[in-house]
């Protein structure tokens, strides 16, 4: 049943499957990513409340939903490498940090810059706010964990633990600042039901959320191939893939 | 000759589980005994910090009560990460580290009693000198005992998820500040609930809530964090 996931634990099939993934994804997001923002910044109606600056929204929302999902998907790697041994998860979960980290910062930042003309400040120690900053402490303890150790195939299982950790603390630190304080509106999209916007504001978010996947894991896969080479750098087929790269 | 004796007795039978727990833990004891500044220096920490609250906001009493469970809270929060570092650091500098990852015994036994005597040298000791400090502060009449069944079931948290990181970090040679970041966004929950206890009894209302809250972290962590740790010492010794 799992005959058809084994060759992509070889680092060699997993480079060049990712490599054919790569043009696809690079090409889906920066069409969708064009063609979202385009529409939500000059087409959608201005909101009659938030006028203008609620077009944050587009980018504020998918950046912030992905910082979560990214942290999951980094974890769900984690558990695989320590469970079932396999080294590319740790590989993975190097991949991922570092993304997933820039995407929370977007998230706090289009936040800060989104609440400075609704709500007059820049910064209210809020449950969301609260619990997206930690979540940054937590992919920033990953990174350092994993840069602090010179054996890149120990750093990958210590980051990993970390990581499973967190992913334990991440419903306690939401539940927690939730009963602590709140001003944060309550989610307007969900995938579930029917959103509580209108659907000329909503397909465009649609649009750019795709866009933001697409990108996402095309940024993941180019990091994964640098990873796996680094990591693979003695291996006969890298110094093969090289000289290949030479001649040409 | 009875030494001699009493080593191949110990090899037929191996100890118990309880045993070989109160085996470590009387060592970790023994140990920390006999450097007691191990032990005074958090608890020293501890103090100074609180002290250098009113000096830096001022003497003013009624702010002081407001925010007094905050600072003993943070100021716990802090002295256990000062002392976290003796958790496993000399074990591992000596080689005994490695000798109780060998031995028969599971590691979660080993892990948990190590844990536990470290709470014993500086939970305990955070505990006895709260309510001093509370008085000193100001704090609401009302908080003293919330104060300090928090500090009784909390502090223990602290020094499960702390040994998490330092068993991360023990490794490598300049953990000291990475120790931080890892530990500290996860002692945030213990922090949030713990000090809405302490205010919520300040205005005599029922705070059994946030205690069943911070209890159930008790448990969690301590069934779960010492499988973590296990993980990370057999990463971080290699």
């Amino acid at each position: 049943m799992w005959k058809w996931l084994h060759p992509y634990a070889n680092p060699e099939v997993s480079y060049h499957f990712t490599g054919k993934l790569i043009p696809w994804f690079s090409k889906l997001a920066f069409t969708l990513l064009f063609i979202g923002i385009i529409w939500a910044l000059l087409f959608v109606p201005a909101d009659y409340q938030q006028g203008n600056s609620f077009r944050i929204f587009y980018l504020h929302v998918p950046a912030a939903i992905l910082s979560m999902g990214i942290y999951v998907g980094m974890a769900i790697a984690a558990l695989s490498s320590l469970v079932w041994q396999i080294k590319l998860a740790d590989t993975s979960v190097a991949a991922i940090a570092p993304v997933g980290a820039v995407f929370t910062a977007i998230a706090l930042i289009t936040g800060a810059a989104w609440g400075r003309p609704t709500w007059g400040t820049w910064w209210v120690w809020d449950a969301r706010l609260t619990s997206e900053l930690i979540l940054l402490f937590l992919y920033l303890g990953v990174i350092a964990l994993h840069n602090a150790f010179e054996d890149k195939t120990l750093a990958g299982k210590a980051a990993g633990i970390l990581a499973l950790v967190g992913v334990v603390n991440i419903p306690i630190i939401k539940y927690s600042v939730e009963w602590w304080n709140t001003l944060h509106q309550g989610s307007t999209v969900s995938k579930l039901g029917a959103p509580s916007m209108s659907s000329s504001m909503y397909w465009p978010f649609v649009v750019c959320f795709i866009g933001f996947i697409c990108f996402v894991t095309w940024v993941i896969c180019l990091r994964f191939r640098a990873e796996i080479l680094a990591r693979n750098a003695m291996r006969s087929w890298v110094r093969d893939l090289v000289t290949q790269q030479e001649s040409k | 000759m009875t030494k001699t004796n009493n080593i191949t007795i110990e090899l037929k039978e191996p100890l118990s589980y309880r045993a070989a727990f109160m085996l470590i833990f009387k060592r970790d004891l023994t140990i920390a005994f006999r450097n007691k500044d191990d032990i005074l220096n958090p608890l020293l920490f501890f103090i100074i910090v609180i002290t250098l609250f009113p000096l830096g906001i001022g003497p003013e009493s009624n702010t002081l009560a407001i925010i007094a469970p905050g600072i003993i809270w943070v100021a716990a929060l802090l002295s256990t990460l000062l002392s976290l570092d003796r958790l496993f650091k000399s074990d591992h500098a000596d080689g005994s580290l490695e000798q109780m990852l060998l031995s028969p015994h599971p590691l979660f036994i080993i892990v948990l009693a190590k844990i536990i005597a470290h709470w014993c040298l500086t939970g305990l000791p955070l505990i006895f000198t709260a309510p001093l400090l509370a008085l000193l502060l100001n704090l609401n009449e009302n908080s003293y005992l919330a104060l300090m069944l928090t500090l009784l079931i909390g502090t223990p948290i602290l020094s499960f998820l702390g040994a998490i990181g330092v068993a991360l970090t023990v490794g490598i040679k300049k953990g000291g500040v990475l120790l931080s970041l890892l530990v500290l966004p996860l002692y945030i929950p213990v922090l949030i609930f713990a000090t809405s206890a302490i205010d919520t009894a300040a205005m005599n209302l029922p705070y059994s809530g946030q205690l069943a809250i911070i209890a159930a972290l008790f448990i969690g962590s301590i069934t779960l964090s010492p499988f973590a740790v296990s993980a990370a010492l057999k990463v971080s010794t290699n």
